[in-house]
């Protein structure tokens, strides 16, 4: 390209179907004049600032749209006061939280008090950078994004830790506890989930994936259902929802993690659960309801729109189980980690691996093997769901598993007495 | 190329640790316009226990449970991890690939069967 031709820049703006047409022109015309690394540079920049002017008005929205339907399903009518349909709410409260004073316990760790609430924002950015918003759009296409989603989703825990141990609040630290113990729990089977994808489909690269999927004209929960299933659990114990957002209990231990925060350094909080619950979305929806592909309409629509409304259906189902579960006990959730998830997802892996070698050495064709396999995997899931309800019926395995008490012990809390008053001391 | 796509991620990098300290810059900014109050006292600073004042130190030991599923966490991540690669090239290796990775599969669903049977996955 000879120049910068604005015409051509603006023409390439208007073409919605691939922002990326825009970035190119403006790195080729860089090319021609600069060194390397300067279009590398300016393709970064331009791909964050990007996905930051996407998020920010969003998160706004968000919060506003999260109140809203909790509400609905509450049977309230939720913020209506200020603005439109109370639109203007989070910005009210964005406001409110800024010129709020922001505390510090005397017995804070200071340093390590100060960073989590900025440090908590990165794995939850980062990880956009590899979601593939078209064909072509994503700030970096790696070949082992899969591995890089989950390896940068997990650090998020390391933060939570950092802001329940720093703020030397007992409750704090149930909480960093409880939020460890869960997150990398639900880990594994998050993993388990994308590895029968990643073995399916032969590739890391989330691109991959959805090209696949577009490839062979099938989603992935289709073919995975179980999978699906696994994933939407874990991803949603690990951003700390309710059905399994014990470690934030508001009746157990105040507020969990974030205790002793407030002012804006709370509310940076409480944005970063509703942006990790988008970005988690958007990966939902980009592994199993096939990403920025439906079925030939992404050449009409543009490709990062389709994607969005995969994502805000996969947001309000999100929404949906949170408004209507109740919160489930640790040893519930750990134990439906460690005895439902982890061996069913592991089963799967091994089907998928079957599945795909028969297909491969076979030959077989893919437009009547893929809706066999399809069938026979949701067979399999709705058996292992049954099978877990039938389980899960069972009076010995609701009982909460406790320690024993004293006062179930031979003579219970009598004979404890009895025992303590003859040793001389009172009760 | 590949290395260019994780210098684009650096900078993404920049710009996620960059974002979140805009409101925490903007708060402080207004504390020095003189809107923000900021008045400590002894109150203010305590620990927050719902009114009651904190019994002895925080940082104590914890319930050996949660080192247990720690332990557990580690040991499934970094098998499963091997399995990425594996994952990847099974196309190629077909069906000494497939066996391979069934035995794999088997040996971690072995090890989750004794832990199971050691009660090390029960939350007490």
């Amino acid at each position: 390209m000879s120049g910068f031709d604005l015409a051509v820049v603006l023409g390439a703006w208007y073409d919605f179907r691939d922002l990326n047409n825009l970035s190119r022109l403006i790195t080729e015309w860089i090319a021609d004049w600069g060194p390397d690394w300067l279009s590398s540079i300016v393709t970064g920049l331009l791909g964050s600032l990007g996905i930051l002017a996407v998020i920010g008005p969003t998160l706004l929205v968000l919060i506003w749209v999260e109140r809203k339907v909790i509400a609905r399903f509450q049977q309230r009518y939720g913020p209506n006061r200020v603005g439109p349909k109370g639109l203007l709410q989070p910005v009210a409260d964005a406001i409110k939280l800024i010129l709020k004073e922001q505390l510090a316990p005397r017995a804070a760790d200071k340093l390590i008090f100060f960073l989590p609430p900025v440090l908590i924002f990165v794995p939850g950015l980062l990880i956009w950078g590899v979601l593939p918003f078209g064909p072509r759009m994503s700030v970096a296409d790696l070949n082992v994004g899969v591995l890089f989603l989950l390896a940068v989703s997990g650090t998020g825990v390391l933060v939570l830790f950092m802001a329940g141990w720093s703020s030397n609040n007992k409750y704090a630290l149930f909480g960093a506890m409880r939020a460890v113990a869960m997150s990398i729990s639900y880990e594994v089977p998050m993993v388990l989930a994308l590895l029968t994808l990643v073995v399916f489909s032969g590739t890391m690269s989330v691109n991959g994936i959805v090209e696949w999927q577009q490839q062979e004209d099938v989603i992935f929960i289709l073919l995975f259902p179980l999978s699906a299933i696994a994933f939407f659990f874990a991803a949603s114990a690990e951003l700390n929802r309710t059905p399994a957002d014990i470690s934030e209990a508001e009746s157990e231990i105040v507020a969990g993690y974030h205790t002793e925060y407030s002012g804006m350094r709370f509310g940076l909080f409480y944005a970063v659960e509703l942006g990790n619950t988008l970005v988690i979305s958007a990966f939902i929806a980009t592994f199993f309801l096939g990403g920025w592909w439906l079925w030939g309409l992404d050449q009409w629509v543009p490709s990062w729109i389709i994607l969005l409304a995969k994502t805000g259906a996969v947001y309000f189902l999100l929404i949906w189980t949170r408004g209507t579960l109740p919160r489930l006990r640790i040893d519930q959730l750990m134990s439906f980690c460690w005895k439902a998830l982890v061996p069913a997802t592991l089963i799967f892996v091994a089907v998928a691996a079957v599945e795909r070698t028969l297909l491969v050495t076979q030959g077989w064709d893919t437009t009547i093997a893929l809706p066999i396999m399809a069938v026979i995997n949701i067979a399999l899931t709705l058996g292992a769901v049954m099978l877990f309800a039938r389980l899960a019926r069972s009076e010995r395995l609701r009982r909460p598993a406790r320690t024993t008490l004293v006062r179930d012990r031979v003579g219970g809390l009598a004979a404890a007495r009895e025992v303590a008053s003859q040793a001389g001391g009172g009760d | 190329m590949v290395l260019e796509q994780y210098s684009h991620l650096g900078i993404l990098l920049l710009f996620a640790v960059l974002f979140p300290s805009i409101p925490l810059v903007a708060s402080w900014a207004i504390y020095k316009f003189g809107l923000r109050p900021r008045l400590p006292n002894a109150v203010k600073g305590d620990t927050y226990e719902c009114g009651v004042e904190t019994e002895g130190p925080t940082w104590v030991q914890f319930n050996f449970r949660y080192y247990l599923v720690a332990l557990i966490f580690v040991l499934f991540d970094v098998e499963v991890i091997f399995l990425f690669p594996l994952a990847v090239a099974l196309d190629s290796l077909a069906v000494f690939g497939l066996v391979a990775l069934l035995i794999f599969i088997g040996i971690l669903g072995l090890g989750l069967a004794y832990e199971w049977r050691r009660q090390a996955l029960e939350w007490r």
